[in-house]
């Protein structure tokens, strides 16, 4: 998996990282063209904490120039996560489970799922599994980051939601390998980040978020209210979909992976707000606002991009219910 | 030198307008006596009433208006 460039940034990155013994200096200086080229150097710089580039030298990931370039694109992208977040923070209320559930069923973004549903085309699910794709195919990792930057209650509670994700030591049920074999079943590339050539901005924005979240210690909070975001607003999207792609008649494999997903995460987000996010709330108060930025972070992304596919598909946009 | 605290852990653990947790290994009947195993380290069992994937919580009890939820 090597992506295109998408600008400047991005080629003069993927160029320099695949030389022997390059100087990465001037990749370090380099401006990106515009938001898709920053996010997918991002991703790419990312990539070599998760799984590496085929062709890319493993020493790479500390490599202080790209650390650099890192830095500051980070800084760019965290800087406007935090302006979308000024005008939608809350007003905090107790107890503390009711008022995030609260904030999160308050925001009525756009929604793919009902759409997809009832109407959505054969090429069109493709199309949205070739997207979910990129974060589906290692799921869980960027909260895996969190785990040893806990106290000791949400440490717990994180790892009881991460044995389930990883399959409980079974790789048959492991939820990254659910979804390689269902996309393999649909005649799709099951291999980690084949399609990221396909992923919008939108796409690329979403994955940062969780990678910037989960390599920084500092925003741990951010880093699992973005995890029991994403789990409380999973189950009856991936019931939606599981209905979707029955209707389509399209393989067994991939719709278990969503009726797995309808079982499992209305078992995680109460574990994901009650238990991991409560517990790390009460024990570092500070963090509160944190979590609310995180959990905001994940419904506006996810907001964005259903906006984007819908306008794509030329269909009127309905509110999540 | 501060004890490291005792944290609570119950099995049961019934979620204000949502599921009833369940931690470990268990056999759950449903209301047609039906016995049906746990398969995953927490489940959640539905206490709405609503679920289409009775016994287990399938979220749909967000759908329901506040005063509807258990």
């Amino acid at each position: 998996m090597i992506p295109a460039p998408r600008g400047a940034l991005s080629e003069i990155l993927l160029e320099r990282i695949r030389e022997t013994d390059a100087d990465l200096s001037a990749v370090a200086k380099a401006e990106p063209d515009g938001s898709e080229d920053a996010h997918l150097a991002l991703w790419v710089l990312y990539e070599l904490h998760y799984r590496g580039i085929a062709g890319v030298d493993d020493r790479l990931e500390w490599d202080p120039d790209l650390l650099r370039l890192r830095r500051g694109l980070e800084r760019a992208f965290e800087a406007e996560l935090r302006v979308r977040y000024g005008a939608a923070a809350p007003e905090h209320t107790e107890p503390f489970a009711d008022a995030l559930f609260a904030y999160m069923d308050g925001h009525k973004g756009p929604a793919v799922s009902t759409y997809v549903q009832r109407d959505a085309s054969r090429e069109q699910m493709t199309e949205l599994l070739r997207h979910r794709s990129i974060y589906h195919l290692k799921e869980f990792d960027p909260s895996a980051w969190v785990i040893p930057r806990l106290p000791v209650a949400p440490q717990a509670a994180l790892m009881e939601l991460a044995w389930d994700e990883y399959g409980t030591g079974d790789p048959n049920r492991l939820h990254r390998h659910l979804f390689a074999r269902g996309l393999a079943a649909c005649g799709l590339d099951p291999g980690y980040a084949s399609y990221v050539d396909d992923a919008p901005l939108e796409i690329l924005e979403q994955n940062n978020a969780m990678s910037l979240f989960g390599l920084h210690r500092r925003l741990r909070g951010a880093a699992l209210g973005h995890l029991a975001c994403f789990e409380a607003t999973s189950s009856v999207p991936s019931r939606r979909l599981a209905l979707g792609l029955m209707r389509l008649e399209m393989p067994r494999e991939i719709t278990d992976y969503y009726t797995e997903h309808v079982e499992a995460d209305a078992v995680h987000d109460q574990l994901a707000v009650r238990a991991i996010c409560g517990s790390l709330v009460e024990a570092e108060p500070e963090l509160l606002d944190e979590v609310f930025f995180g959990a905001f972070t994940c419904l506006d992304l996810e907001a964005r991009y259903a906006g984007w596919l819908l306008d794509r598909w030329q269909v009127p946009a309905e509110p999540r219910s | 030198m501060n004890q490291p605290e005792h944290f609570d852990h119950p099995d049961v653990v019934i979620c204000a307008g949502g599921p009833m947790l369940l931690r470990g290994d268990h056999l759950v009947a449903d209301a047609d006596s039906e016995l049906h195993r746990t398969t995953r380290p927490v489940s959640a069992v539905c206490r709405c009433g609503k679920s289409a994937n009775q016994p287990w919580c399938d979220a749909t009890h967000k759908a329901l208006p506040a005063k509807l939820r258990p």
